[in-house]
């Protein structure tokens, strides 16, 4: 190989080596689905999902299924999310839902509960059974009102 | 008094026109650029001198940035028993922006003076009038190609930055500190998102391959035919575009994140 070609070469394997770590960055750590969209849409309405944001996972017995697309309020005021789940699963028509935090401080995030009936979810279908968030503050406050009521008696 | 004023409405004026030359400036290449033929053996060349020469140092420092982010994050997150989310604080600072901004920095030492003092030294030694008599356009033969490849080579070395200091940062979380590694990645893979993360830093860096390239190619090509004004004007091209990385930074993101 004369210099030049030499040096073809070595301006080329920079470039692949540069556009392998742009793809790393980006499928690997950024977690960019190629080719996703076909996975099923399924809405669930909470009371408080307090903190829960878009891109949130959702898991099934601690494994990841699916992701939070959309949260809006629907009509009654509840809050609205609309989850991608993988397709590939089946999940019966009394799967409940609730809003977990990992760890104390950690993200929210959506688990559902498998339930046991025959009939299973279709696209566009909602979770009845939810769970809202656990909001710290309102326990603590819940907390505290009971003991003080406890010691007035 | 009145002689201050005035002294700072010259120097107003006279950075509002160096602003507008650098515009035109920047046109005349994009004018070039789109004109054929498109020279591809200089800018094989430039990305030669640009991106691979520029990998040793890019790698080293990215490793040691990663490193030094994990052993710092490491003692503050273990204060409050979150280890376990070192992955995610090294993950975002290196992807969002250390690789984005040390990357462009390095680059402007590296490349972008040498940019400048090569093309200031063609002005100095008359080659670009030589280019010129022959009615041949300096801009579409010396600018083009080295702006072209700055503009590629900088994302190219930021994820190559960045991929480097998140194995840094493993090696110290992992081997040195003990952390178990699937709690490294883990959080990782979580914290870090396409588009609001890795997106962002890597526009990040194509601006600021944008940025080096307008300023070390217009230094070098308006420097005075002396070897002090190619001095000068090297010193230039890497005040004004690490500042030019640093602000613009603040504001990229700020825009970004609306």
């Amino acid at each position: 190989m004369g210099r030049l070609a030499i040096r073809n070469f070595v301006v080329g394997l920079f470039v692949l080596v540069g556009l392998a770590s742009i793809a790393y960055l980006s499928l690997s750590v950024g977690g960019l689905s190629v080719g996703g969209g076909d996975g099923l849409t399924i809405y669930a309405h909470f009371d408080d999902i307090s903190g829960l944001k878009p891109l949130a996972k959702v898991t099934v017995a601690g494994v990841k299924v699916g992701e939070v697309v959309e949260i809006d309020l629907d009509d009654d005021y509840r809050a609205r999310v609309e989850m991608t789940l993988d397709a590939a699963l089946e999940y019966p028509y009394d799967t409940s839902a609730s809003i977990i935090t990992a760890g104390i401080l950690g993200d929210k995030y959506v688990e559902l509960l498998i339930g046991g009936d025959d009939k299973t979810f279709i696209d566009g279908d909602t979770i009845t059974f939810t769970e809202s968030a656990l909001v710290l503050e309102r326990l603590i406050g819940k907390l505290i009102h009971n003991t003080s009521v406890g010691d007035g008696n | 008094m009145l002689r201050l004023i005035s002294a700072v409405g010259e120097r107003s004026a006279r950075s509002i026109e160096q602003l507008g030359d650098i515009s035109i400036f920047g046109c005349q290449i994009v004018k070039c650029f789109l004109r054929p033929p498109l020279r591809f053996r200089p800018f094989v060349k430039e990305l030669h001198k640009l991106g691979v020469l520029s990998l040793l140092i890019i790698g080293i420092s990215g490793l040691a940035v990663g490193m030094v982010l994990a052993l710092q994050g490491y003692i503050e997150l273990s204060k409050y028993g979150s280890e376990s989310s070192l992955g995610g604080f090294v993950g975002i600072v290196l992807v969002r922006e250390l690789g984005p901004v040390l990357t462009g920095l390095l680059v402007t030492g590296r490349a972008g003076s040498a940019t400048t003092a090569e093309i200031g030294t063609m002005v100095a030694s008359e080659q670009l009038d030589g280019l010129r008599m022959m009615s041949v356009n300096p801009i579409d033969v010396v600018v083009v190609p080295r702006a072209l490849a700055m503009i590629l080579v900088m994302p190219l070395l930021n994820a190559i930055f960045t991929v480097l200091g998140l194995l840094g940062g493993w090696l110290v979380g992992v081997r040195v500190m003990g952390l178990d590694s699937g709690a490294y990645i883990g959080s990782l893979t979580a914290s870090v998102g396409f588009q609001e993360d890795v997106a962002s830093g890597l526009l990040k860096s194509v601006l600021f391959g944008v940025l080096v390239a307008l300023v070390s190619t217009y230094k070098g090509f308006n420097s005075a035919p002396t070897s002090e004004g190619v001095s000068h004007s090297t010193t230039m091209c890497v005040v004004t575009a690490s500042l030019a990385i640093l602000v613009s930074n603040y504001f990229f993101t700020a825009l970004w994140g609306m």
